[in-house]
């Protein structure tokens, strides 16, 4: 992990902001949360979903961590932010299962994998622990957006890839007012399936990586 | 306490204990209490789910009783225990709905399958599967018609060397590039109609003491 945030005085908005959308991107720079992203991003909805299922988590858990900072001790904190962040977890599963049941069985399958979303239990430990509640809620939102647009693009490109559509089932996460997102961008399209398997994942994921460190060269060159 | 002795207290191994003790009881505690609070409406809302999904194999006209109440178990052929929802009007057994099970490409698929009290096939939906994304979920009634094909179907139409896909021989079409799913479905199915005709005397009797 390459983050060199000093403890800030007073909440550095822009610095978290940029960090959290681009030049410390969950996925782009710090390339963790694999293993849900090449999972879920089969389709741009799938992506938005676990995106934000996972945007809500990481503010609540960066609150609690930061909130808490002060009492755990170094030697002990891995295991009490885990069992901070599984609770959590758990406890939005059962929650939405029993009240918001609808919205449960869409995003159900998302829910377990933040469990094992080790960009969670990252912010936890290089963000929270050392920020104030302000900017570590900040900072659980900008990452948590950084990672949703990122997971959004990966399935974006193969589902168009992989099936000729785009935002197909976005009615189902989102409502019926947001029916009008889902597009058939190429009709009568045989589909490519690699692009939807896991290898297709890891291949647009490399193509993403390698044009984000070219615009950051380009960048650097002016 | 003064300052150094709390800075020394904290260092210890005590301080360290303490702490993963209080946040695993306060974990535990309120998972407890989440649980039990949830548990109620989580079960209800998994009936809704099952009626919802039974009243699609089962038109709500052929019945007057509540299908989850009136539920019976019967063995398969491989000893399997299989729970039967019975549709009733009056006192007599107009449909029964239970589900089967087909190997898929990627795991089980779970079918629901809806039969009228002569064999016909009212319905079938796949209730939960694990395949392909874009290939293999074309038996989902969401993504595609396929699985209305076998409406009013029966095990003597098409006749059973038939109840499969094209590719085998029979006569449901299977999707381009994935032929595992559809086939396991078909056989699922076919595997269903089989222990209807089996077990139709029990399945389509009157039950005599009606409780709802």
């Amino acid at each position: 992990m390459t983050t060199a945030l000093k403890t800030p005085k007073g909440i550095q908005w822009g610095r978290i902001t940029r960090d959290g959308l681009w030049s410390n991107n969950v996925i782009l720079s710090q390339t963790l949360a694999l293993c849900p992203t090449l999972a879920v991003t089969g389709t741009a909805t799938n992506g938005l979903g676990m995106g934000l299922a996972t945007t809500a988590v990481l503010i609540v858990s960066n609150i609690l961590v930061s909130l808490i900072r002060n009492v755990v001790t170094p030697e002990v904190r891995i295991p009490v932010y885990i069992v901070v962040i599984a609770t959590l977890v758990t406890l939005v599963d059962l929650g939405l299962n029993a009240y918001a049941h609808e919205l449960h069985k869409v995003l159900g399958l998302f829910i377990a994998l933040i469990v094992v979303n080790c960009a969670i239990l990252g912010r936890a430990e290089s963000f929270a622990s050392k920020n104030g509640v302000g900017a570590a809620a900040l900072d659980g939102l900008m990452m948590g957006l950084g990672f949703t647009i990122v997971l959004m693009v990966l399935g974006g490109v193969r589902e168009i890839i992989g099936s000729g559509t785009l935002f197909s089932g976005a009615a189902l996460l989102l409502g019926q007012a947001m029916s009008f997102l889902e597009l058939t961008l190429i009709p009568d399209y045989r589909g490519f399936l690699l692009a939807i398997l896991p290898p297709g994942g890891f291949v647009a994921l490399g193509f993403l990586l390698a044009g984000k460190r070219l615009i950051d060269r380009r960048a650097m060159r002016k | 306490m003064n300052a150094t002795t709390w800075s020394e207290f904290r260092q210890g191994i005590g301080y360290q204990g303490l702490l993963l003790g209080v946040t695993v009881t306060m974990a535990a505690t309120l998972l407890v209490v989440a649980d039990r609070v949830t548990r109620e409406p989580i079960a209800q809302r998994h009936a809704e789910d099952m009626n919802a999904s039974l009243a699609q194999v089962i038109p709500p006209a052929l019945h007057d009783n509540d299908l989850l109440a009136n539920t019976v178990t019967l063995n398969d052929a491989n000893g399997t225990p299989v729970q039967i929802y019975r549709a009733l009007a009056g006192d007599r057994v107009t449909a029964v709905a239970f589900q089967v099970t087909g190997k898929g490409y990627a795991g089980d698929i779970d079918v629901i399958l809806g039969l009228a009290a002569d064999g016909k096939v009212l319905g079938a939906r796949v209730l939960a599967h694990k395949e392909t994304p874009g290939l293999g979920d074309k038996i989902e009634v969401a993504k595609g018609d396929w699985i209305l094909a076998f409406d009013g179907r029966s095990l003597g139409d098409p006749p059973p060397a038939r109840w499969a896909v094209k590719k085998d021989g029979g006569d449901f079409d299977q999707f381009s590039g994935a032929t595992i799913t559809p086939r396991a479905v078909v056989r699922a199915l076919k595997g269903g109609l089989e222990f209807f005709a089996t077990n139709r005397a029990v399945l389509t009797a009157s039950p005599g003491n009606r409780q709802n």
